[in-house]
């Protein structure tokens, strides 16, 4: 059996970011686990600007963004295995993996580090009702063939959903010639970041149709058009406001789903809302040595967010593996109150903090000049001031250690996170 | 005296710009967290400007497209036009990432750039 310190699954941003930190913290015997033919994961198709403001302080393309990383990979000489898929990991964290070269192999790693990404929810997940027509694709797969592999998926274009990938995609459509005739969307405020409704839809003039949906998809070879309706504030479309547009290719940027097969497989606990790992400030899982960041953890809106996230995983598990992390200690909670969707990480293991705990959470809801209020035993133990909140737009709240501690000095049992609205 | 707001698009922090303008002048800009906010409202409102990313054609490499961006932001109004121009070019392996593609594209004294590399097949 092949035996390393660190396997990591998946070299997307989160998985190469952590192989270069655990690297430049001391570990040389890492081996990055990837199914593609290249690294750089979702990075390599999303070709639009935006990226490594905070990491470089420049204005970066996800392809470019990702070379940064596979630069460093391959200078310090970490193995990558591309073409790769792994099948099974298991408690006592065996990786079997399969590839055309070595057929099936068993793996076994001192650490483990999850790095899988998320993927789209597709079609079958949000019921349209209609024909099965070709001609509807989720947005990402429209990216790919567009950035990638240089096919167009249409000339007609309504775009259901109205997250960052839905909107970039609504501009890269119409630079490429196509009409995008509007993104529709169910809530009434859109999930994708400000900056991208600027400029990508209100910069070419495509309407963001918000608290609408579609309610039928009609064509028999190919998409012919979709039926879309506002809905009222139950989510139910409002049949009199029915309008049919006529269209050959249906969007879907209806949201991302951390992909977790491989985590249940070792029998890692997941967060029914994130849909990643519940872990610990160390970004570890409630299995020993096996530790999850980026997409797989839960869904981010940037980038940099995911690298950060990747070097506190490979800092864990490089502690880990020299046995300097502890396992026993106080562990307190930190739950999603009032007005928070969910907060990670989900415990805190008061032994493990060296400073403090930096916790990333969600609004359930758009809120202005509200507060967020953390909450021990009634008590409030922080409290920061919001202009604006929007569940599209990640929240980071930071902890001090001291501040985890009771008037008697022992560690609290939870905290609670909640919306303050004044 | 007219106020405009304007959403930052410089990064994800997205801030809310007022900028109070008389006749063609900029009186006050207010709302920003960083001087990048500060030059992107002035832009905004004397001549609005944008980063281009696109791809362009590739014969004999390992991918059909390579992915491009403008080095700077370029006029927004010529958006269109240069995505015409880079349409009609075809790149030939090989290409590293950083390579000038088109070199003051549309006269604007902003080079055209790789994203990505692309090695013969």
């Amino acid at each position: 059996m092949m035996e390393y310190d660190i396997v990591i699954i998946g070299a997307g941003p989160a998985g190469l970011g952590a192989a270069v930190e655990a690297y430049e913290k001391g570990v040389r015997d890492i081996l990055i686990i990837e199914r593609d033919s290249y690294p750089g994961g979702i990075l390599q198709q999303c070709i639009h600007n935006g990226f490594g403001l905070i990491e470089f302080k420049e204005e970066l393309s996800g392809p470019e963004y990702a070379e940064r990383f596979i630069e460093k990979v391959n200078k310090y000489g970490i193995k990558i295995m591309l073409n790769t898929m792994v099948l099974n990991i298991s408690s006592d964290k065996v990786v079997k993996a399969v590839n055309q070269e070595n057929g099936v192999m068993e793996i076994k790693a001192k650490a483990i580090i999850l790095a899988m990404g998320c993927r789209e929810r597709p079609r079958g997940a949000i019921s349209i009702p209609g024909t099965r027509p070709a001609g509807i694709f989720t947005a990402g797969t429209a990216q790919r063939y567009v950035n990638m592999e240089g096919y167009m998926p249409g000339k007609e274009i309504v775009i259901l959903g109205s997250g960052d990938i839905g909107l970039i995609m609504a501009r890269r459509f119409t630079l490429e010639g196509a009409t995008v005739k509007a993104v529709v969307e169910l809530m009434p405020y859109s999930s994708g970041l400000t900056r991208n409704i600027v400029q990508c839809l209100d910069d070419f003039g495509i309407p963001l149709l918000l608290s609408h949906t579609v309610i039928e998809i009609r064509g028999k070879e190919r998409v012919e058009g979709v039926t879309i309706a506002q809905v009222d504030e139950n989510k139910r479309p409002i049949l009199n406001t029915a309008k049919y547009l006529s269209c050959d290719t249906l969007i879907l940027s209806v949201g991302l789903i951390p992909e977790n097969e491989l985590s249940k497989s070792a029998g890692i606990i997941l967060d029914p809302v994130t849909g990643g790992p519940l872990v610990n400030e160390s970004m570890e899982t409630n299995v020993e040595g096996i530790f999850a960041c980026g997409n797989v953890l839960q869904v981010h809106d940037l980038v940099d967010n995911v690298t950060k996230e990747s070097r506190l995983a490979a800092d864990s598990a490089v502690k880990y593996i020299k046995g300097l992390l502890k396992q026993e200690g106080k562990f307190i909670n930190a739950k999603a109150g009032s007005c928070i969707r969910y907060v990670v990480p989900q415990t805190v293991n008061y032994e493990n903090i060296d400073d403090k705990v930096k916790f990333h959470m969600r609004p359930t809801d758009v809120f202005k000049n509200a507060y967020i209020s953390v909450k021990s035993g009634g008590k409030e133990i922080m409290r920061r001031k919001m202009q604006r909140m929007t569940p599209g737009e990640m929240i980071l709240i930071e902890i001090k250690k001291d501040k985890f501690l009771d008037n008697d000095l022992h560690p609290v049992d939870d905290i609670t996170f909640e919306v303050e609205v004044v | 005296m007219e106020k405009r707001e304007l959403t930052c698009i410089v990064c994800p922090n997205g801030c809310h710009l007022v900028v109070e303008v008389e006749g063609k002048e900029i009186v006050n800009i207010s709302g920003y967290e960083c001087k990048r906010g500060l030059k992107y409202a002035e832009d905004e409102i004397i001549m609005p400007k944008r980063t281009l990313t696109t791809t362009v054609k590739a014969e004999g490499g390992h991918l059909p497209v390579v992915s491009v961006r403008t080095k700077e932001p370029i006029p927004k109004e010529l958006l269109n036009k240069a995505v015409y121009e880079l349409s009609r070019i075809t790149v030939k392996p090989p290409i590293n990432v950083g390579d000038v593609i088109v070199k003051n594209i549309l006269s604007t004294g902003v080079d055209v750039i790789a994203t990505r590399a692309l090695y013969s097949k």
